[in-house]
């Protein structure tokens, strides 16, 4: 792998560009791995980068049924927050925040990463209370945030009317260290740093059936012919429920459709991330000076990557009041993804009833910013068979009554 | 656009004037029985990538409940039936296997 640097590109402006090499090989399945990770976007990308790296794990093969990233990795609004209220997500969430800060130097490629602060309001008094509870629970985790006033939140978006009638800013949950980064380029980072281990990323390769013995896994049946495995991670979101009944297992999770929407670019106005639950709807601004605009899901299962236009309409309608110069503008475009959402809200990360099988699931509507803390705490689950991180997040707590409940703490926007 | 059916009254009309109320033919389960049928009736779900059985509420007209056979893939509605059943009457699996040959009816 050539380093991407300054002198590079220096390098290649005096030959025309001809010296940029491919970020990563196009490989043909080999007959047998030692771990097949199905779902090549972030948090399958991550978890092999992680085996690989903190393991030494590099017989490794990443199964893609599409491209690589084209799912939900392509399709979030790319916020990164760590400001949960359990302790079990603050952990998992705070980790990946933290490796989001040197990503871009560890993976040598540009994510972007913008820490320009995530605000979420609080419209009602019940949001006060709740997000003056989180700001509490985040100072004993040792997650930096603050419950801030209306005056505090208008000086930091000066374009918001905080004075309601309808949905007043009674305040707001700062953490000053969430923001963006380029989602997109955080699967392509983590795919052009597992190639280079030698890893093999195989897009259009879908997998139609996982064959056992003896309770066991023994490997996947794909479009591409049978490929063998010790050990075979399913990382697929909307999809799991799917791949889960292949293999002979059931989940609690449903899917559903969430949107999302830019508007057409303009000049720079706001330089933080605006979340709003109590009208579903999440802000911020582009790079390139699009609004990028999140919604709800719907409210039944859904698999058509799609949404709705009522929802849009809600989401717009109710935003306008806190943010008066959106009337103005138009949407360019509007997209939806497949999230898979558990009974608490929270992800599964898991041993399964087939053993070799492991699960990473259940992200439903957040799971951008929990890539790298996600790929971490997944790797050690794979390779070790425990993790301090994922601990909490077994399939079993469904059972056992042992929720992590975040819908509450989280509201809508997740 | 989703276009469900009121089997209660007979109308068709958008999403919008519906809520959706999860899958259908979920078996209660209640004190004393075990974890695993527990959790079975709260959380787990067949959740199909195609066709599915729910439930359907007609908030904003008659307000009654009643069942759809729909496919999660293409949000087209192969019938409606009565809240007051099981599982899929005979008519509503035919309605499907005209639309959908190769389906079969899960356990």
């Amino acid at each position: 792998m050539k380093k991407y640097s300054v002198f590079a590109v220096a390098r290649e402006a005096m030959r025309h560009h001809t010296g940029w090499n491919r970020a990563w090989r196009d490989a043909q399945p080999k007959k047998k791995y030692d771990v097949i990770i199905i779902g090549a976007g972030g948090h399958g990308l991550a978890t092999a980068y992680y085996l690989g790296k903190n393991f030494g794990i590099t017989n490794v093969a990443i199964l893609e049924k599409g491209w690589l990233g084209g799912g939900n990795t392509g399709r979030n609004t790319t916020i990164i927050r760590s400001n949960y209220l359990q302790d079990p997500s603050a952990a998992i969430y705070e980790k990946a925040r933290s490796l989001y800060e040197t990503m871009s130097q560890d993976l040598n490629y540009n994510v972007m990463f913008s820490p320009r602060g995530v605000i979420m309001l609080a419209q009602t008094e019940h949001e006060v209370r709740g997000y003056k509870r989180t700001a509490h629970a985040n100072a004993l985790q040792g997650v930096k945030t603050e419950f801030i006033d209306p005056q505090r939140v208008k000086q930091l978006v000066p374009i918001m009317n905080i004075d309601g009638p309808r949905y007043p800013v009674l305040g707001g949950l700062w953490q000053a260290r969430g923001g963006t980064a380029r989602h997109d380029a955080v699967a392509w980072g983590y795919a052009r740093a597992c190639s280079d281990m030698g890893m093999d990323v195989i897009q259009k390769c879908e997998v139609t059936g996982v064959r056992s013995a003896g309770g066991k896994v023994v490997g996947v049946s794909t479009n591409r012919g049978d490929i063998d495995c010790d050990k075979l991670g399913m990382v697929v979101a909307g999809h799991s429920g799917h791949l889960a009944d292949m293999a002979g297992f059931r989940l609690p999770v449903e899917s559903v459709a969430l949107q999302a929407l830019v508007s057409e670019p303009i000049k720079p106005c706001m330089d933080v991330v605006v979340m709003a639950n109590t009208v579903h709807g999440y802000l911020s601004q582009s790079d390139k000076g699009e609004m990028v605009i999140g919604g709800g899901t719907d409210g039944y299962n859904n698999f058509t990557q799609r949404g709705s236009f009522h929802h849009v309409e809600e989401t717009v309608r109710s935003l306008i009041e806190t943010f008066p110069m959106l009337s103005r503008l138009k949407m360019l475009r509007q997209w939806g993804g497949i999230v898979d959402v558990t009974g608490d809200r929270s992800p599964i990360l898991s041993k399964t009833p087939v053993e070799g099988v492991f699960i990473n699931c259940g992200w439903g509507t957040g799971g951008f910013k929990a890539i790298p803390g996600s790929g971490w705490g997944f790797a050690e689950l794979m390779a070790k068979g425990q993790s301090p991180l994922t601990d909490a997040f077994g399939m079993e707590r469904f059972q056992e009554g042992r929720f992590i409940d975040e819908s509450v703490a989280a509201g809508v926007a997740h | 656009m989703l276009s469900p059916t009121c089997h209660a009254c007979g109308v068709t009309a958008e999403e919008t004037e519906f809520h959706a109320g999860g899958e259908a033919h979920l078996k209660r389960f209640g004190p004393g029985s075990s974890d695993a049928e527990f959790e079975s009736y709260l959380f787990t779900r067949q959740n199909p990538k195609g066709v599915h059985f729910e439930r359907w509420r007609h908030a904003n007209g008659c307000g009654k409940w009643f069942h759809v056979a729909r496919c999660t893939m293409t949000l087209e509605v192969f019938a409606s039936y009565s809240a007051q059943t099981y599982a899929p009457p005979a008519d509503v699996l035919d309605a499907i296997k005209a639309r959908r040959p190769d389906w079969e009816m899960e356990d």
